[in-house]
């Protein structure tokens, strides 16, 4: 038998309703004149891990009423690694770099996600979006933030 | 009547203020130019924008947003016909026929009786609001908690069953959402939830971050090199070629009258949103013509009647929102979102207590709509200019904005990262074919359903046949059981008969 995608997405669902279970254990049930805060998790988790074994048990047709192997579309890894390091650069840099290199980073880092961007596109649209942000964050909406630490602050 | 022209007065005066007017401008702007833009979507933008708006006087917040959401209806419609790009679900039907007009040398005209279904639509999505949200308003007024308790299960059962995708997915999106909104402190016991030690997580996740990770970031990974790059095709439209002929209006007309009230009737069940409003119209134009065969050649009915359902439907998507404080999809889950960021309780109480908030939003609408469609025309030649705007330099420009707007919300880098989480499980959301958008109703509801459920068994001494016990709370739950009943025999019907699925033939 193939793995089905919603043999997985199943199995996703049941498992964080078995979390939610797990952890609403621990938050007192309280009993019906006085829900207790692990009620509502308890129930949720139950409910989920239900769903979750309707979803692998009857795995979604497709339109020819086979169940058609919908097999998970290969991940996008380039646009994923770009994307993340982004996020993750803003966050790093944002502190201890300034707002400037923050920007700068993130955008060139994400602009890099699709093959179709070259090196200097990229560069150019990062430093375009740089001076735009700092303009409108630093100046005019007051991010609290050093333009570029230790020299424009 | 007479209240609601007086509300309606009220309302200008206060949509007519300077600054309220220019949020409502640059909300239809923008939302205009997000329906042309290819990739974008309304809930990201609308998300991006968010942050901007907690500064800002709550009328002014809330006319903007919403004016995103209507506005894009328009460009969207633009890039349809002109393109062939169904960038906006709702106008994915419009293609079939928009495009072929346009091939033919009637684009224009295709986009004039677009304006003209936009305007009729909407005028009358409007004028339903007027009347019908202060009506159920006013018999929600009485409910207790065992009815808000059992109108919100109903609400979400239909916003996450009757929205495209499985059913079954779609409930358990919603679960999930539940579950995201108990973390943080229980507000009844003061026990920290699902916090993991976290102090930033005393608070719960914030919505901003939730967000617009599953509707930027996951979107972002997911679109990056899956939009396909427009060419630099030219279309020149002037002024004069957007006017009907007498006969396309003759032809034209009908189609937008049946299409409007398709799309009111959509609009008050939660879940059939504008999208599922226009498919419906198109079907039904299609298989009341004398003349079936013209459709997918050019056929103005095939505009007319999808489009005009569309605007009505987008227009009456307000009315449960406002008038029951129930969103019926992810998009007013957000504006609801807003509004208590605001400090303001969403509920019956609203329209009453609130009417700047509630009656400005209407006189906007009016005059937004009015905007948006003299403001089109003329503006025509720069909306198409913008279609060539590749996706690969708005993408990483938007996360940059993701980024600085979350953080922005409260100052706090924990909430960048917890987008950022988000944004990577969505993904694989939608690699299993989950759609997040219940995520953010079941998130934005948790809160008000746990304290009414608890509320309701405190008066009943913990006796769950409350729910039944009362009439009007009974009827909700039979609604609910039936609603799970039609599921379970659709389902059980396409196991058996598994050959004809018209709908999901578009996905």
């Amino acid at each position: 038998m193939n793995l089905h995608r919603d043999h997985i997405a199943g199995a996703l669902i049941a498992a964080i309703g078995a979390f939610a279970v797990a952890m609403g254990q621990s938050y007192g049930f309280g009993d019906l004149h006085n829900i207790g805060s692990g009620f509502f998790p308890v129930v949720l988790g139950v409910g989920m891990i239900l769903l979750g074994i309707a979803m692998a048990v009857w795995p979604q047709r497709s339109i020819t009423g086979l169940v058609a192997h919908h097999k998970i579309g290969a991940p996008d890894w380039r646009a994923a690694a770009a994307i993340t390091s982004g996020v993750a650069l803003f966050i790093l840099l944002a502190n201890s770099a300034g707002l400037a290199p923050a920007i700068f980073a993130c955008v060139f880092a994400s602009a890099l996600g699709t093959s179709r961007t070259r090196l200097k596109e990229a560069f150019l649209l990062a430093l375009g979006v740089t001076v735009f942000g700092v303009l409108l964050f630093a100046y005019g909406l007051k991010v609290p933030f050093p333009i570029l630490t230790g020299v424009l602050n | 009547m007479e209240s609601s022209f007086a509300g309606l007065a009220h309302g200008f005066e206060v949509a007519l203020q300077w600054h309220n007017l220019i949020w409502c401008f640059a909300g239809v702007i923008v939302g205009n130019m997000v329906g042309v833009l290819p990739g974008m979507g309304v809930l990201s933008t609308i998300s991006i924008l968010l942050p901007l708006t907690f500064s800002m006087p709550p009328v002014a917040a809330l006319l903007m947003l919403s004016g995103i959401y209507y506005g894009a209806q328009y460009g969207g419609a633009i890039c349809s016909i002109l393109l062939n790009l169904p960038c906006h679900p709702p106008h994915a039907v419009t293609c079939l026929d928009g495009y072929p007009m346009t091939k033919q040398g009637r684009g224009g005209v295709a986009l004039g009786i677009t304006m003209l279904a936009a305007m009729v639509g909407a005028a009358f999505g409007i004028g339903q609001m007027m009347v019908l949200a202060p009506y159920i308003a006013s018999i929600a007024f009485k409910f207790g908690p065992q009815e808000i308790c059992a109108l919100m299960l109903l609400g979400l059962l239909a916003g996450s069953t009757l929205a495209k995708g499985s059913p079954i997915k779609g409930v358990s999106m919603t679960l999930f959402g539940i579950l995201l909104s108990l973390a943080g402190t229980d507000i009844n016991t003061g026990n920290e939830r699902f916090t993991f030690g976290y102090i930033e997580l005393s608070d719960g996740f914030e919505l901003v971050a939730i967000s617009l990770g599953l509707f930027g970031i996951a979107e972002f990974l997911k679109s990056v090199n899956s939009v396909a790059p427009t060419g630099a095709r030219s279309v020149k439209l002037g002024v004069r070629d957007l006017r009907p002929t007498r006969a396309d209006l003759r032809q034209g007309l009908p189609p937008i009258l049946r299409g409007t009230i398709i799309g009111s009737l959509c609009s008050l069940i939660p879940g059939t949103g504008p999208t599922i409003a226009s498919f419906i119209a198109y079907a039904m134009e299609k298989k009341i013509s004398k003349s079936p065969e013209r459709f997918g050649y050019g056929a103005i009915e095939g505009v007319a009647a999808p489009e005009a359902s569309t605007h009505s439907a987008v227009q009456g998507d307000f009315i449960p929102t406002m008038s029951l404080g129930i969103p019926g999809d992810a998009v007013m889950a957000l504006l609801l979102g807003a509004l208590m960021i605001h400090g303001i309780q969403p509920g019956p109480r609203l329209i009453v207590e609130q009417p700047d908030i509630f009656w400005g939003l209407i006189a906007s609408f009016w005059i937004g709509n009015l905007i948006l469609v003299f403001l089109n025309v003329p503006l025509i030649g720069i909306w198409v200019k913008l279609l060539m705007v590749p996706y690969r330099y708005l993408y990483p420009t938007a996360l940059f904005f993701v980024c600085i707007g979350v953080f922005a919300t409260r100052n706090e880098m924990f909430d960048v990262a917890a987008t950022l989480g988000f944004g990577a499980f969505g993904y694989l959301l939608l690699q299993l074919g989950f759609e997040p958008a219940p995520i953010l109703l079941g998130f934005v509801l948790g809160p008000r359903l746990e304290e009414n459920f608890r509320r309701s068994l405190l008066l009943s001494r913990g006796d769950l046949a409350t729910f039944i016990d009362r009439p009007i709370s009974a009827v909700f739950i039979g609604l609910c059981v039936l609603l799970l009943l039609a599921q379970a025999f659709a389902a059980y019907r396409k196991m058996r008969a598994p050959v004809r699925v018209p709908m999901s033939a578009f996905e």
